[in-house]
């Protein structure tokens, strides 16, 4: 039981390595840029790959090619492989992961405006990637210096904080979530938006942590090694370095890694509302909004593969969350 | 006693609920624009007109001056006005709040309902064949954002065309009978159940999985079990009600996380509801909607908390004596 959670941990572990790498080297995996638009090819549905060919009655396996498409009917949007010429996938070459030369290769089809899906999912990744990690640290900052100082010190500070922290826990997440969204003015910068998405998200979020922080605290100050260290007289801020926050690392490791699926879902959920990222910048998020017509979303159901990235991000960061607390905590089987 | 304690939490709402609205008062006033900045694009609405309604809606006031406005009407029971609905907040917010509650406690009830027998078995029969495979289902399902299930089930319902492609009512809902419309109603029901109750029912069943194998473990089901009790009896009396304890505050308190989890199915799902309101009137920076939302949100979310701590006080005698 043991070394199979271990080897599913490591496997969980790869894959979301893989994601972030992808993420970091977008321009070589994606095949084009997430803004390059081709107005001629709008919705058109994943390019089949071949690996065979049929020659006199027996079937060949060759290097995988497309053919090319064609819009067949501008009503339906109905495509047709032109079958007269094939176009070899190249790995590799061109400074990108697979290439085409002389024909589009869309292997998750392409939107309204005919951008990659895939190009963009790669390139949304950064962005929903990104967030969930940056947020949790900020988060995580505030919530242990605030936490440690309050549990520490105490006094008129100590019931403050308490007090501020309980009236943000009291509004329900997704509430403060639209109305924080509505500072974000339009037609700022992605960089700005983003930078400011992350402050909201650890707006919300700092507040948990700290009363935890805060509790875990106060039990360790009672605790013989930290009256020792005291007694030898280091001041509160030594203290609060050397033997208290060591202490309370275990916990913040694993905490952060089963609380990043959170700042995703949020992030996800305001984009798809249209309240983050906006186009045409691409978060997994706002790549769903289109998904909300259910015309679109019968005819293209592959416009829930962000939604799928996401699952799969999440589902990764919680075994690795649950294998950490089961390594680190030894009370927990 | 318990009258004393019930008494002692209400009062202590009245600040957090005082501070909730201030700080939310705040941020709005921080966003850039206000709900007459697209009135005074359209050029058929005089200058005149504009600043009228801005006497009349006090946009024109210092900020503390405005909350203290706010909070007076709040006081004699009174949200103000929506300007996009052109309706009293009030009535606007209790014709959705009633969708959302149903919705939400709807959710709870069928995680609670599917959730036990699967935790109470899992924890019992640990390592069974039953329980793995419960354990790697509830791993995917905690995973799953219940808006993309929404998501999942709308395009399922939308091919198969088994259930109503979202929505709170049929068009034609007015002319149905008595019987007929509780049963649209529960048709329209059954999608945003299943979407907001799927990852619930996999974090209880973990739960009661993990609360039953700790109690197994306890001193007192070994004394139960040396003292020649029956197997069955100390599953059900001694085992049971100890291990479920914890998990009656949770639902309470987790009302609050389904809250912001039905928002979004109503918004995919096109749902009249709280979420949605509150969308509407973020988007059109409708001031008095937004609070009243969150004074709504946020008191259900307080009394939601609040009877979870009563209702924990029923079952657990250790707490009575604390209060």
């Amino acid at each position: 039981m043991k070394t199979s959670q271990k080897s599913i941990a490591i496997a969980a572990g790869t894959i979301l390595f893989l994601l972030y790498l992808s993420a970091i080297f977008a321009p070589w995996v994606a095949p084009y840029s997430y803004l390059s638009q081709n107005r001629g090819f709008p919705d058109e549905p994943p390019t089949s790959v071949h690996f065979t060919i049929h020659k006199n009655g027996t079937t060949e396996f060759v290097r995988p090619y497309i053919y090319n498409y064609v819009l067949s009917d501008i009503h339906s949007e109905t495509y047709r492989e032109l079958k007269d010429k094939r176009y070899p996938i190249e790995f590799l070459t061109h400074g990108k992961l697979f290439y085409v030369q002389g024909a589009p290769i869309h292997v998750l089809g392409t939107d309204a405006l005919g951008r990659d899906y895939f190009s963009r999912l790669v390139y949304g990744g950064r962005i929903s990637l990104f967030i969930g990690l940056i947020g949790v640290g900020i988060s995580f900052g505030i919530g242990i210096i605030v936490g440690t100082l309050s549990g520490y010190i105490g006094g008129i500070m100590d019931t403050a904080i308490m007090r501020l922290t309980e009236v943000i826990m009291s509004l329900p997440t997704f509430y403060l979530l639209l109305t924080l969204a509505v500072v974000i003015p339009a037609g700022v910068s992605s960089a700005t938006t983003f930078m400011l998405i992350i402050v909201i998200l650890s707006f919300i979020g700092w507040a948990g942590f700290a009363r935890v922080i805060r509790g875990m605290v106060l039990s360790l100050k009672e605790r013989d090694f930290v009256n020792a260290s005291r007694a030898y007289g280091d001041s509160t801020w030594g203290i609060i370095r050397k033997q208290l926050v060591p202490n309370l690392l275990s916990y913040t490791i694993v905490s952060i890694t089963l609380s990043i699926p959170g700042y995703i879902i949020s992030e996800s959920a305001l984009s798809m509302l249209g309240l983050g990222i906006r186009e045409p910048d691409v978060s997994w998020g706002n790549m769903l909004s289109e998904a909300t017509n259910v015309e679109a979303l019968t005819t293209r159901p592959w416009m829930l593969s962000s939604g799928i990235c996401i699952i799969v991000t999440i589902l990764c960061l919680n075994i690795i969350g649950d294998y950490l607390r089961a390594t680190i905590d030894p009370h927990i089987h | 006693m318990l009258f004393k304690f019930i008494i002692k939490r209400l009062l202590m709402m009245i600040p957090v609920m005082i501070g909730i609205t201030f700080i939310s008062f705040v941020i709005i006033s921080l966003a850039p624009g206000n709900i007459l900045t697209s009135l005074k694009m359209n050029p058929y609405i005089s200058q005149k007109t504009i600043a009228m309604m801005e006497q009349a809606y006090g946009l024109n006031k210092p900020l503390l001056e405005r909350y203290g406005l706010w909070l007076w009407q709040v006081l004699h029971l009174n949200l103000g006005n929506s300007i996009y609905y052109h309706a009293p907040v009030l009535s606007l917010i209790l014709s959705r709040a009633m969708n959302t509650l149903i919705l939400s406690v709807s959710a709870i009830l069928v995680s609670w309902i599917i959730a036990l027998p699967l935790g109470i078995i899992s924890g019992i029969k640990e390592q069974s064949l039953f329980d793995r495979t419960a354990g790697v289902v509830n791993y995917v399902g905690i995973s799953v954002p219940s808006f993309f299930l929404a998501f999942i089930l709308l395009l399922i319902a939308a091919k198969t065309g088994i259930l109503p492609t979202g929505g709170t009512t049929s068009p034609l809902y007015g002319l149905l009978s008595p019987v007929d419309k509780i049963y649209d109603r529960i048709i329209h029901l059954i999608m945003p159940v299943i979407a907001l109750a799927v990852p619930q029912v996999a974090s209880y069943t973990r739960l009661i999985r993990a609360n039953i194998i700790e109690v197994k473990r306890s001193e007192f089901v070994t004394a139960a079990k040396a003292r020649g009790v029956k197997n069955s009896r100390v599953i059900y009396v001694h085992l049971l009600k100890n291990a479920i304890n914890p998990f009656i505050t949770l639902a309470g308190y987790d009302f609050a996380g389904l809250l912001g989890g039905a928002a979004l199915v109503e918004t995919i799902l096109n749902l009249q509801g709280l979420g949605t309101l509150l969308l509407k009137a973020v988007m059109s920076m409708d001031v008095f909607l937004i609070m009243g939302d969150i004074l709504i949100g946020a008191g259900m979310l307080l009394l939601g908390n609040l009877i979870a701590d009563i209702a924990l006080i029923y079952v657990d005698p250790r707490i009575k004596s604390q209060t």
